[in-house]
C-alpha cells in the first residue's frame, strides 16, 4: 500500500527549529566584523534639500562612512518599475520610483536621505544625530481628493498632476442595466487598510569574499531569485558571484516583494568597504521605510432588478499609491478584479485612478486591494436587500454565480496579464454551508429577537468573497534521492512561515514513497537553485507545489525505470512504499531507494550513452491563468453602546482552495488571515496628520489584534480542486484576511440596526470604538483634531 | 532605537542613590531607573536622553512591602521598587488595599508588571495610568527622601500635571502608604482599553462606606485618562454623602462627574466627547459595584460572619 500524504494534518516539520530558537533569520547570521547600517530619514513629508552636512558625523569613532546620495555613483538612480501595468487598452501610467537615497526633494516621511556605517548600530545612531540635513520643508497632501486639486502640492514636479494611473475595465452596458433597473443604490464607500507588521523587520546582511570574488547576501525577501539578478546587474557582477538566501523569515505578507535601495545599498557597501555589513530594519522605520497599504474611495453604483438581482456595478475609484508606483496597479487592478466577487454581474464598468501622495509607498500586503473590492460589492448588496426588503442572505443567494457556469470567463485584465477567468467552485455550497453553521435563518428567527427585547445589541452577518490565486508566470523545483536514502528538495519561492517545509515534503513524499521528515526541503537560496520568481499572490502551493510534484513525478519515473531493470519485473508491478521500490506485495525484492539511487550513478565502469546520473529531476510549473479560490464568512458579535466595543460572539469560515495538501496549515493560514482582517476592520489605522506626519507610528498606536482581539474561529473546508494544475490546489494565504472588513461593517450595522437614525450606513473601514460611539451618537461634541482625523478617513 | 550614550550607576542603599541624585550631573538630566517599562523605549526612542541613569534595582531596602497598625488602624506601606506583580499577588494588599489589587491586573501585561514597579509608576505620573488614579482614591501617603530630609505628601498633592509630581530634582519617592481600608467598605475598579493591556481610553475608581441604613457616609470617585492628571470628582462624591444611593442617584453623580469634574483630551483612539461617555458609563459601573460590595459587606459584620 502506497501512502497518501496529502490531506493529512502533518504536524509542521520546521516547528521543532522554530520553536527551539534555532532557527536562522537574518539577524541571527553571525558576521565577524561586521559593520551596521544607521538611515538618515527626512522628518517632512515633503521639502527641498538644501544641504546635508555629514562632517562632524563623519570624525566620531567608530564611524566609516557617511553617505549621501552624491556619494553612490551609479546607485543614485531610480529603482526599477517590478510590475509593469497590464495590456489594457487606454491605460495611462506615470512609473515614478524611489532612488536608494532622496536626492534634491524628499517626498514622504522617512525618506532615507544619508546613511551612516559604524562598528556597531549604537554608534551608527549617535553619528546620525550629528548628520545635519537642512530640509526646506514644502506643503504636503495625503487626502485622495484634495491630492487631485489644481493647485495640490505636487509629489512629483515634472508631473502635470498627481494623477499616477488611470485605467479603465468595462463589460456589458451599464447604462442600459441603470435605465432598466428597479433600483440604484448609489454609496461613497471608503476602505483603509494598514501596515503589515510582521514579526520580524526587513534586513539585509552581506559579506563580500575578495579571493573568491563571490557576493554573499542574506535578505529577508520573498523574491531571493529576482532580488540576486537586480543586484548582480547593478554591481557588475555576474549573477553567479552573487548567492541570496532567503533564511527563515518572520513573516512576509507582501511588502517583502519589494526590491528596495537598502537591499543594493547593504551589499555595495560590504563591497565597498570590504567588510561584512548589516542592516536591520527597526520597528520605528519600518512605519516609512517598508511598503505599506491604504486607502481607497470608491464611488460605487449598483442596479438591481425588484427581486434582486444584479444587472450591472458601476465604480470609480480613487486608489492612494503614496509617493511612488514602483510595483505597477496590481493593488487596484485586484480591488477592480475582485469586486465582482461570487456574483454574476451582466454589466460592470469600472475606472480607477491612482494618485500620488507625500505618505509611503504602497504595495501589495495580504488581500492585495482584494478587500477593498470586496467592501464595495458586499456592502452595496447589504444595503441594496434592506432598500428591497430582502434578507440580506437571500439577496446573495439569488446572485451568486451557478457552478456549472465554470469556466467563468470575466472579460477583465488581471494582475497576471491573462483575463480574469474563474477555474471552478461551488458557490452556492459555499454560502449554504456558512448560513447552516452560524445558524442563520435561527439567528434571525429566534435569537435576535430575544437579545434585543433584553436590550442586547447582537447582530449577525454572513459575506462572500473570491480570490484570483496560484498565477504565473512559473516556479521550479529539483527533486533528488541521495545515497542514504533522504530526499533533496530545491524550490526558488522565499517562505515566511506558511508551512513550505512541511507540504511540499508530503507532495513529494506521496510520489516517493517515503516519510515528508525524510524530505529536506531548501528554499530561497539561489545557490540551490536560480529559475523562479517569488513567493506572492497566495501562489506558492499552486505553482511551487506543482513544480514539486512534477519533480518528483519524474524523479519517481527514473526510479520505476531503473528498479524495472534490477528486478527484472515490469514498471506496473511495482511500488514505492516506506522508502524502498518492490515488486507489489514482495517485501522480499525491495531496494532501498538510497541504494537504488547510487546504483543511478556508478563511481567506474560504463553507462548507456545519453544515461543521466542520479535519481533527480529538475521541473517546472507554470500556469496558463490563476485559479479561484472562494469562501464564506459569517459572524455573531455583539456591540456594548457604553463602551462601544465590538465582540465577536461566533466566526464562521467555509473555505474552498480546491485540494487541501495539510488541513492545519491551512487553517493557520486561515487564522492568521482573520486575525489580520480584524486588525484591519477594528484596530489598526495609520493616521496622518495634515503635515502628513503619521500619529500612529509604534505599537503603542497602531494597534494589531491580539490573542483575546480574536475569536474562536470554526473553519470549514469543501474541495472542488482546480482543473488547471495537477495536484487540484487553489492558494489560500491571503483569503483569511480578505472579507473581515466587509464582515465586520455588515455585522456591527445590524447590531446597531434599531439604534441608529434611518439613513446612517457604515460606510469605512476601519471601525473602532470610536467610530461606534459616533454612529450611536451622532450629534455629540466634535473636536477639532477629531473633524480633522475623520476629514482624513473618509 | 538604541539609546543615545548615557553614564550608568547603580547603588545599593537609598542614601548612595540620593547622594547621586544631589550631586547630579553637571551638564545633563538625571533619571532613576525603577522598572524601566516607560523610560527604556522613551531612551531608546532618544525622547529621554539622561545624562546619568541611577539604577534603583539593587537596592533592597525599596523591594518590600510591610504593614502596620497604629492608634488608627492597620497601614500598607509600599516600597517604592515593589513590583506591579509582587502587589498585585500580595495577600496585605489584597485586605488592605483591595481596590489596588483590583487594579492592577490592567496595568499592562504580565511580562509588563514582572519588571515595573509601583513607584515607578507613580512618580512618572502619566495620566492615563491606573497607579496614579487608584492612590489618589486610596488617600495614599507619598513618602519622598532626598540629602535634606524627608517628607510624606498626600497623593493629592503629589501629581500636579502631565508627566508632573510635586518631586523636587533631588527628591526621590522611596515608598507609599496606604491606610486600611475599611472592614466596611466597598471598592471596584473598572477601565475601557482598545485591547486588553492597552492604555486606557478612560478609567474609574471608586470606594463606598454605607451605614447600617444604607446611608453613604464616606465615598471617593477618581478617574485615569481624562485630564493632564489623575482626577478626583469632589463634587460627585459629596452628591454621594448622605444619600442612599439608587440607580438613578448614581446615574446623576456619574454624569455631573462626567461632565463637570473632568477635562478628557482628543487623540487619535478617542475624542473628547467619547472619553465623557466613557467616563459617565465607568462611574456609574464602579460606583454601583462598590455600593453593593459595601452592602455585602455590610451584611457580612452585622451578622458578625466579617472575614479578615
Amino acid at each position: 500500500m502506497e501512502t497518501r500524504w496529502i490531506g493529512r494534518s502533518l504536524p509542521r516539520l520546521e516547528d521543532e527549529r522554530l520553536l527551539r530558537g534555532r532557527a536562522q533569520f537574518v539577524d541571527d547570521v553571525a558576521l565577524h566584523g561586521a559593520l551596521h547600517v544607521a538611515f538618515v530619514r527626512s522628518p517632512f513629508a515633503h521639502g527641498r534639500i538644501r544641504s546635508i552636512d555629514t562632517s562632524a558625523a563623519a570624525r566620531m569613532p567608530g564611524v566609516h562612512a557617511v553617505l549621501t546620495a552624491e556619494d553612490l555613483g551609479r546607485l543614485d538612480a531610480p529603482g526599477p518599475v517590478l510590475v509593469p501595468p497590464p495590456p489594457i487598452d487606454g491605460i495611462e501610467f506615470h512609473a515614478r520610483t524611489p532612488a536608494p537615497l532622496a536626492r534634491e526633494v524628499v517626498r514622504h516621511v522617512g525618506e532615507a536621505v544619508a546613511l551612516v556605517v559604524a562598528d556597531s548600530r549604537y554608534l551608527a545612531e549617535d553619528a546620525r544625530d550629528e548628520v545635519f540635513v537642512d530640509i526646506e520643508p514644502m506643503p504636503a497632501v495625503g487626502d485622495l481628493e484634495a491630492a487631485l486639486a489644481e493647485d495640490a502640492p505636487r509629489v512629483h514636479q515634472d508631473l502635470p498632476s498627481n494623477l499616477a494611473a488611470r485605467t479603465r475595465q468595462s463589460r456589458g452596458d451599464w447604462e442600459e442595466a441603470r435605465r432598466a433597473a428597479d433600483l440604484v443604490i448609489e454609496r461613497r464607500l471608503v476602505y483603509d487598510h494598514g501596515a503589515s507588521a510582521p514579526m520580524e523587520n526587513r534586513g539585509v546582511a552581506a559579506v563580500w569574499d575578495e579571493r573568491a570574488e563571490q557576493l554573499t547576501v542574506w535578505d529577508t525577501t520573498q523574491a531571493p531569485i529576482p532580488v540576486r539578478g537586480a543586484i548582480a546587474a547593478t554591481l557588475g557582477l555576474s549573477e553567479s558571484q552573487v548567492r541570496v538566501i532567503a533564511p527563515f523569515i518572520g513573516g512576509g505578507f507582501g511588502p517583502k516583494i519589494m526590491f528596495y535601495g537598502d537591499e543594493l545599498l547593504v551589499p555595495w557597501l560590504a563591497m565597498r568597504l570590504g567588510r561584512p555589513v548589516k542592516w536591520i530594519e527597526d520597528r520605528e522605520e519600518s512605519f516609512f521605510s517598508t511598503t505599506q497599504e491604504r486607502s481607497q474611495i470608491h464611488h460605487a453604483e449598483m442596479a438591481l432588478r425588484r427581486d434582486g438581482r444584479i444587472l450591472g456595478v458601476r465604480d470609480r475609484f480613487l486608489h492612494d499609491t503614496g509617493a511612488y508606483d514602483p510595483y505597477g496597479l496590481t493593488v487596484p487592478i485586484n480591488s477592480q478584479c475582485t469586486l465582482l466577487g461570487c456574483y454574476d454581474v451582466p454589466a460592470y464598468d469600472s475606472e480607477f485612478t491612482c494618485v500620488f501622495t507625500h505618505r509611503p509607498i504602497v504595495t501589495p500586503y495580504r488581500g492585495a486591494g482584494r478587500q477593498h473590492g470586496v467592501f464595495v460589492i458586499e456592502r452595496l448588496l447589504d444595503h441594496a436587500a434592506d432598500e428591497l426588503g430582502i434578507d440580506r442572505v437571500e439577496i446573495r443567494r439569488r446572485n451568486l454565480l451557478h457552478p456549472d457556469r465554470f469556466p467563468v470567463r470575466q472579460g477583465l485584465i488581471y494582475q497576471d496579464f491573462t483575463e480574469l477567468t474563474y477555474d471552478s467552485g461551488d458557490y452556492p455550497a459555499l454560502l449554504e454551508r456558512a448560513a447552516e453553521e452560524i445558524g442563520y435563518e435561527r439567528f434571525r428567527a429566534e435569537e435576535q429577537p430575544e437579545l434585543r427585547a433584553a436590550g442586547r445589541l447582537v447582530g449577525i452577518a454572513l459575506v462572500t468573497y473570491v480570490e484570483g490565486t496560484g498565477i504565473g508566470p512559473y516556479e521550479g523545483a529539483r527533486v533528488r534521492v541521495e545515497a542514504s536514502g533522504r530526499v533533496a528538495v530545491a524550490t526558488g519561492v522565499g517562505t515566511q512561515g506558511q508551512g513550505h517545509f512541511t507540504s511540499f515534503a508530503q507532495v513529494v513524499a506521496d510520489q516517493l514513497g517515503v516519510h515528508p521528515g525524510d524530505v529536506r526541503l531548501v528554499t530561497g537560496d539561489t545557490q540551490e537553485f536560480h529559475w523562479g520568481t517569488g513567493t506572492f499572490a497566495s501562489r506558492g502551493a499552486v505553482v511551487a507545489g506543482n513544480a514539486c510534484h512534477a519533480a518528483a513525478l519524474e524523479v519517481r519515473r527514473k526510479i520505476l525505470r531503473l528498479a524495472s531493470q534490477e528486478l527484472e519485473a515490469p514498471e506496473e508491478d511495482l511500488e514505492l512504499t516506506g522508502g524502498v521500490v518492490q515488486v507489489r506485495g514482495a517485501p522480499q525484492s525491495a531496494i532501498p531507494l538510497g541504494e537504488l539511487a547510487q546504483r543511478a550513478n556508478p563511481l567506474r565502469g560504463a553507462v548507456e550513452p545519453g544515461t543521466e546520473p542520479g535519481l533527480e529531476a529538475t521541473s517546472y510549473f507554470g500556469p496558463a491563468t490563476g485559479t479561484t479560490a472562494a469562501g464564506a464568512h459569517a459572524m455573531i458579535a455583539e456591540v456594548d453602546p457604553e463602551t462601544c466595543k465590538v465582540t465577536p460572539l461566533r466566526y464562521v469560515v467555509v473555505h474552498d482552495c480546491g485540494t487541501v495538501l495539510n488541513p492545519m496549515i491551512l487553517e493557520g493560514q486561515m487564522h492568521g488571515g482573520i486575525a489580520q482582517g480584524i486588525g484591519n476592520a477594528f484596530f489598526e489605522e495609520l493616521v496622518f496628520d495634515d503635515q502628513q506626519q503619521l500619529q500612529s507610528g509604534s505599537f503603542m498606536d497602531y494597534l494589531l489584534p491580539t490573542a483575546t482581539d480574536v475569536p474562536a474561529i470554526e473553519s470549514h473546508h469543501l474541495e472542488t480542486p482546480s482543473p488547471l494544475n495537477p495536484l487540484g490546489v487553489k492558494g489560500a494565504g491571503e483569503a483569511g484576511a480578505i472579507p473581515v472588513g466587509a464582515l465586520y461593517a455588515a455585522v456591527v450595522e445590524d447590531a446597531l440596526s434599531g439604534r441608529l437614525e434611518p439613513g446612517t450606513r457604515i460606510d469605512s473601514i476601519p471601525l473602532s470604538p470610536e467610530r461606534v460611539y459616533r454612529l450611536l451618537h451622532p450629534d455629540s461634541e466634535h473636536t477639532a483634531e477629531n473633524e480633522g482625523h475623520e476629514g482624513d478617513a473618509r | 532605537m538604541k539609546p543615545a550614550p548615557f553614564r550608568y550607576c547603580a547603588p545599593e542603599t537609598v542614601d548612595e542613590a540620593l547622594e547621586l541624585l544631589a550631586t547630579g550631573d553637571p551638564e545633563d538630566e538625571v533619571k532613576l531607573l525603577a522598572g524601566g517599562q516607560s523610560l527604556v523605549p522613551a531612551m531608546n526612542f532618544r525622547l529621554a536622553r539622561p545624562g546619568l541613569l541611577i539604577d534603583l534595582n539593587r537596592i533592597a531596602e525599596l523591594a518590600s512591602i510591610a504593614t502596620r497598625d497604629d492608634a488608627e488602624g492597620s497601614i500598607l506601606r509600599l516600597g517604592a521598587m515593589v513590583r506591579q506583580s509582587a502587589a498585585e499577588h500580595s495577600p496585605d494588599v489584597a485586605r488592605l488595599a483591595p481596590l489596588m489589587g483590583e487594579a492592577l491586573p490592567s496595568v499592562a501585561h504580565t511580562q509588563i508588571r514582572n519588571r515595573g514597579t509601583v513607584g515607578g509608576s507613580l512618580a512618572h505620573a502619566d495620566p492615563a495610568a491606573e497607579l496614579p488614579a487608584v492612590m489618589l482614591a486610596l488617600d495614599a501617603r507619598m513618602h519622598l527622601r532626598s540629602v535634606r530630609g524627608e517628607r510624606a505628601v498626600d497623593a493629592g498633592d503629589f501629581f500636579l500635571g502631565l508627566f508632573e509630581t510635586a518631586l523636587e530634582p533631588d527628591e526621590m519617592l522611596t515608598a507609599i502608604e496606604i491606610d486600611a481600608a475599611s472592614a466596611v467598605e466597598g471598592s471596584c475598579f473598572e477601565e475601557v482599553s482598545r485591547r486588553r493591556g492597552d492604555y486606557a481610553l478612560a478609567g474609574a475608581a471608586a470606594r463606598v462606606r454605607l451605614d447600617a441604613d444604607g446611608t453613604c457616609r464616606f465615598a471617593r470617585l477618581t478617574f485615569l485618562s481624562v485630564a493632564d492628571l489623575p482626577v478626583r470628582a469632589l463634587e460627585a462624591e459629596q452628591m454621594l454623602l448622605g444619600e442612599r444611593p439608587h440607580d438613578e442617584l448614581l446615574r446623576a453623580v456619574a454624569e455631573h462627574a462626567a461632565r463637570r469634574e473632568i477635562d478628557p483630551g482628543s487623540d487619535i483612539h478617542a475624542s473628547s466627547a467619547f472619553r465623557r461617555h466613557l467616563a459617565a458609563g465607568l462611574a456609574r459601573r464602579t460606583l454601583a459595584t462598590a455600593v453593593s460590595r459595601a452592602t455585602a459587606a455590610h451584611g457580612a459584620t452585622d451578622h458578625g460572619g466579617a472575614s479578615s
